[in-house]
């Protein structure tokens, strides 16, 4: 190890050499710098999620007030989609399908792994830099030309892909079949097959940084929640995302090259095609086997975030560090059995699907682990209440109530009813979105000093915290009911069904309650951006945390640390240990005599 | 002029935001207030707004429970509905509490250990014997879910009975139609090359190969009238060419099918029926279910029913309706009431609205509606009968294909 540390120390030198000769390009734009490449992918998603966030607005004008004209539509979606202000069918399938492929992908996975994994492995490993700065500034431009092309895609005469972003075949793999199955979807693949490449580049550089550059004395046992959480996802990743990759593959060969992986008997359009033999169900096997795992892609990341900043904050050591990591784990091995359960009303064989409910209810152990170990650290702490502590007990909480509804989900007898309705919509928007993106949130408050040297303003914080968990269960918390009323999702409107003229009262409701919360967004952007030119500048070590990170200095330098990367000593949550003066111990600080690890 | 304002009030808002916060931190500044020091009042406001936030959490849940209880689908009219209806209690028996047991935890622990200067946290690292109770209790009640979950999944998906009655689903763009075997008693073989709006499920019959050969062969002579006298680019002619391939392939599968299938007879008795179909009471249904272009899902809600719809495969599902459409209209007190099935996956533009009426009655009221329906052939023979009906169908597909190309 400390050859390893000398390397990097040789290599810290030879960086500050250069330091005065960087240019604009190759600070700002063309940087192998694992902090600036955070931000880039940082400032990219929030740019994603604002165009994901608006287009969800815009269908929930439509969902809300079916057929009413709004100008806004009109204005932004032009008389082609938006005739006279009303939502064009084609278009709302559109807007569903890319509202969902940003999200998971752009916002929640590239976005968040991409931010924090790249600015906290480094900083909390004790590591001058990531295993390969180019590989990373790849996977960010890889990243940035997927976004491109997946947003050019909203402009095209035919429209975006509409077959919602699972984009199952054959309806994805028949341009007759509809509009949006045409060149959208031929730009919705090709830009799925680059985000793979961004994605798999990142996560072999974030895991073989895990593994060798971690600084002298910072065993596996020592390193934070975050870095585990963001280990186990780079993993999945690696593993999961070559399926999709795969899936993608024979798509774009069934479209154009006239193979039949997915397609049999099919006539469409007038026409009976030649291709037989295939299955549409070896899609939904293989987009599933990434599917599944993707859910944890996101939300381990976001997991380990709050279970930094819940110590942190909690003045308190993580309750159960090792259950911790082994129920990280344990998630990170389930997720990959469990895939089916998206299936049961596939037309798989009803055998196949009682493996995979079996396998899916197991989930819930670790999860519940996982949820009562951060209620136990919160219990007898001393709280502080920083915006990104807000965020981070709001996840807990969305993360239980969402979960506790998977466990509907995944009894294969109830899903016959609630499948691929808005039960559905509700509880992976509460449990993976409200979640994951609380987790970023929460992240973007604490380490915002460690990005840019600055503080964000803690009142706008707390409003903003406020309104998104406020709008945020009261978007999906009503959907529940949409569902279990047997309203199904993606659709246009519900006004051709006596039967569900109740819902009408809730999708109202929905709406304005998706309007508020996307307005408290607002706060968010002016706070961000306001602070990194204006905020109050931070000192080293605001949160008065125990991690590697604070010990480095406010301005960044190539190579992280001046001197030498500090030797750590310590796990990372020695918070509030008894005979100590202060409430903190950093990890570099020595065990004094006599003194029990923990 | 709306626009201008628009835009001026944002910019307002903006210039507003960024005034307040300065002033906040230029006073902040002036108190030597930093930032990251998080104030008592602070702590304490957001400790408070935690409970506030729990009580109007749990009372919009409430709220919503008792308002939209109404909502909620009726009983099942399905018995093995029934059984899906007691594990959905049991399991919200088992979920609700837990839900607000634990945010309640969370919310109150957050508002009572709110940061005080003069306490310390307890360093409470870890708790072998908590931690094993808290992974235990969770198994033993899943154990108990899975079990019963999949005990219910099995009755569910059992094999249905040998005497139940058979319908085939088939869904296209963007409708759903029944089929019904018919007095023999047997359902029709069918094959996707022989669709045409005459035949849309593409059933097998002499008449069927015929017809569909010939309209086979006409395609091939008219796309070889159309390359031979008009001047085209060249990849439309290669696109032509690939059509006349086609066709050709398809001609001689099915010569080759024709071969293979032993009776040609069986679909004249099939019944075909669109836009609602009907079920004997407390006889099992046993559907077989198909699509021709992309997938589908049929799924009806108050049986407690939904199965995708695959092209190229055949999927089942199957249930016995217990509760009579007129019985369901008494008891939701609503004379307009019917069953439906929907379709429930993704299909394209019109997927919102491509539905069924179900009607189930009695035994002898299904009899006498299934009598009344027109078989697929009349016994005299194909053409005569059907030929009002099928112009309307072409009618229909050709606005479906304008409505497509849009």
């Amino acid at each position: 190890m400390s050859a390893t540390v000398e390397v990097q120390e040789a290599h810290a030198h030879s960086h500050e050499h250069h330091h005065e000769k960087e240019s604009f390009v190759s600070k700002y734009v063309f940087s192998q710098d694992h902090k600036m490449i955070s931000k880039q992918f940082l400032i990219t998603a929030i740019f994603m999620g604002i165009v994901a966030m608006m287009l969800s607005v815009f269908f929930r004008l439509q969902l809300a007030w079916p057929g009413e004209s709004f100008e806004i539509l009109n204005y932004f979606l032009g008389d082609r989609w938006a005739p006279d202000g009303v939502l064009d069918r084609n278009m709302y399938l559109s807007l569903v399908t890319i509202h969902g492929t940003i999200m998971v992908f752009f916002v929640l996975t590239g976005g968040l792994s991409g931010t924090f994994s790249n600015l906290l492995i480094p900083l909390q490993i004790g590591a001058r830099d990531m295993a390969s700065g180019f590989l990373n500034m790849l996977s960010y431009w890889f990243f940035l030309v997927s976004s491109v092309i997946m947003l050019s895609s909203l402009f095209i005469e035919t429209g975006a892909a509409s077959g919602g972003w699972t984009v199952y075949p054959p309806l994805s793999a028949l341009p007759q079949a509809m509009p949006g199955s045409g060149l959208g979807m031929t730009l919705w693949l090709t830009s799925m097959a680059i985000f793979i490449a961004s994605s798999l580049l990142g996560s072999l550089n974030y895991i073989v940084t895990i593994l060798n550059l971690r600084t002298k004395g910072m065993k596996m046992t020592r390193l934070p929640l975050t870095i585990w959480a963001f280990f186990v996802t780079a993993i999945l990743g690696v593993l999961s995302f070559p399926v999709l990759f795969a899936a993608v593959l024979l798509l774009i060969m069934d479209r154009s090259m006239g193979t039949a992986f997915y397609l049999s008997d099919i006539y469409v359009a007038g026409e009976a095609l030649d291709p037989v033999g295939g299955s549409p169900i070896l899609y939904e096997h293989l987009f599933w086997f990434l599917g599944h795992p993707e859910v944890y892609i996101v939300l381990l990341p976001a997991l380990g975030i709050s279970s930094e900043v819940i110590a942190t904050n909690s003045r308190k050591p993580i309750f159960g560090y090792r259950a911790m990591i082994g129920s990280i784990m344990a998630i990170g091995f389930l997720s990959f059995i469990v895939w089916g359960h998206h299936m049961f009303m596939s037309g798989m064989n009803p055998f196949l699907g009682s493996v995979f409910v079996f396998t899916t209810l197991l989930i819930a152990i670790p999860s519940a682990v996982k949820a009562f170990n951060y209620i136990t650290t919160i219990w007898k702490g001393n709280l502080v209440f920083t915006p990104a502590m807000l965020f981070s007990i709001g996840l807990v909480s969305t993360f239980v109530t969402g979960g506790l509804t998977g466990i509907i989900l995944a009894d294969s007898a109830l899903d016959i009813n609630v499948h691929d309705t808005y039960f559905v919509v509700a509880h992976f928007h509460i449990v993976m979105g409200l979640s994951a993106i609380f987790g970023m949130f929460a992240g973007v408050y604490h380490w915002f000093p460690k990005m840019f040297g600055r503080m964000m303003n803690s009142k706008l914080g707390y409003m903003h915290f406020w309104m998104t968990i406020v709008g945020g269960y009261g978007v999906f918390f009503p959907m529940h009911f949409v569902g279990l009323a047997g309203a199904p999702r993606r659709y246009y409107q519900y006004t051709d069904y006596p039967m569900f003229e109740g819902v009408y009262d809730l999708n109202i409701l929905v709406t304005y309650f998706a309007i508020f919360a996307a307005s408290a967004q607002a706060i968010f952007l002016f706070n961000f951006f306001w602070s990194i030119f204006k905020g109050q500048k931070s000192s080293q070590n605001p949160w008065k945390s125990n991690t590697l990170e604070w010990t480095t200095p406010v301005e960044h330098i190539h190579g992280n640390w001046p001197g030498a990367i500090p030797i750590v000593h310590r796990w990372p949550y020695d918070y509030s240990k008894p005979g100590k003066e202060l409430d903190y111990v950093p990890q570099d600080v020595p065990l004094t005599e006599g003194e029990e690890e923990h | 002029m709306e626009k201008l304002l628009l835009v001026l009030v944002v910019i307002l808002a903006v210039v507003g935001i960024a005034q307040i916060a300065k002033v906040y931190q230029v006073s902040s500044e002036l108190q030597k207030r930093r930032e990251e020091d998080i104030s008592p009042t602070a702590n304490k406001m957001n400790a408070n707004l935690w409970l506030v936030f729990m009580v109007a959490f749990f009372g919009f849940f409430i709220w919503q429970f008792t308002e939209y209880s109404d909502l909620l689908l009726p009983q099942a009219a399905s018995e093995h509905g029934v059984a899906v209806d007691k594990l959905f209690y049991v399991n919200w028996l088992i979920l609700i509490p837990v839900f607000f047991i634990i945010n309640f935890l969370l919310f109150f622990f957050s508002w009572k250990y709110v940061h005080n200067k003069n306490r310390k946290a307890y360093y409470f690292s870890h708790n072998n014997k908590l931690e094993l109770v808290w992974t235990i209790i969770p198994t033993i009640a899943l154990a108990f879910l899975i079990i019963y979950g999949l005990r219910v999944w099995n009755e569910v998906t059992d094999e249905a009975d040998e005497d139940a009655l058979v319908v085939q689903l088939y869904g296209k763009q963007f409708d759903w139609t029944a089929r019904y075997a018919g007095p023999d008693g047997k359902m029709g073989e069918s094959n996707y090359l022989l669709i045409t709006s005459q035949n849309p499920l593409g059933l097998i019959t002499n008449e069927t190969i015929e017809a569909r050969v010939i309209e086979l062969k006409e395609g091939i002579t008219k796309t070889e009238n159309k390359l031979a006298s008009e001047i085209m680019p060249d990849d439309k002619a290669e696109d032509l060419e690939d059509r006349i391939g086609a066709y050709s392939r398809q001609i001689a599968k099915i010569l080759n099918f024709r071969e293979s299938t032993n009776d040609l007879s069986t679909a004249y008795d099939d019944i075909i029926v669109k836009g609602e179909f009907h079920l004997p009471i407390r006889r099992e249904v046993s559907f077989n279910i198909n699509a021709r272009d992309v997938l589908h899902s049929a799924y009806m809600p108050h049986f407690r029913a939904q199965m995708n719809a695959v092209p190229g495969m055949t999927t089942k599902f199957a249930y016995k309706p217990v509760i009579t459409t007129d019985s369901m209209r008494t008891i939701l007190d609503d004379a307009e009431f019917n069953y439906i099935l929907l379709c429930n996956k993704v299909c394209g533009s019109a997927h919102y609205n491509m539905q069924m009426n179900i009607i189930v009655e009695s035994e002898e009221d299904f009899q006498k509606w299934l009598d009344e329906q027109k078989p697929f052939v009349e016994p005299e023979g194909i053409k005569a009968t059907k030929e009002s009906e099928e112009e309307k169908v072409v009618e229909e597909d050709g606005q479906l294909a304008e409505k497509n190309g849009n």
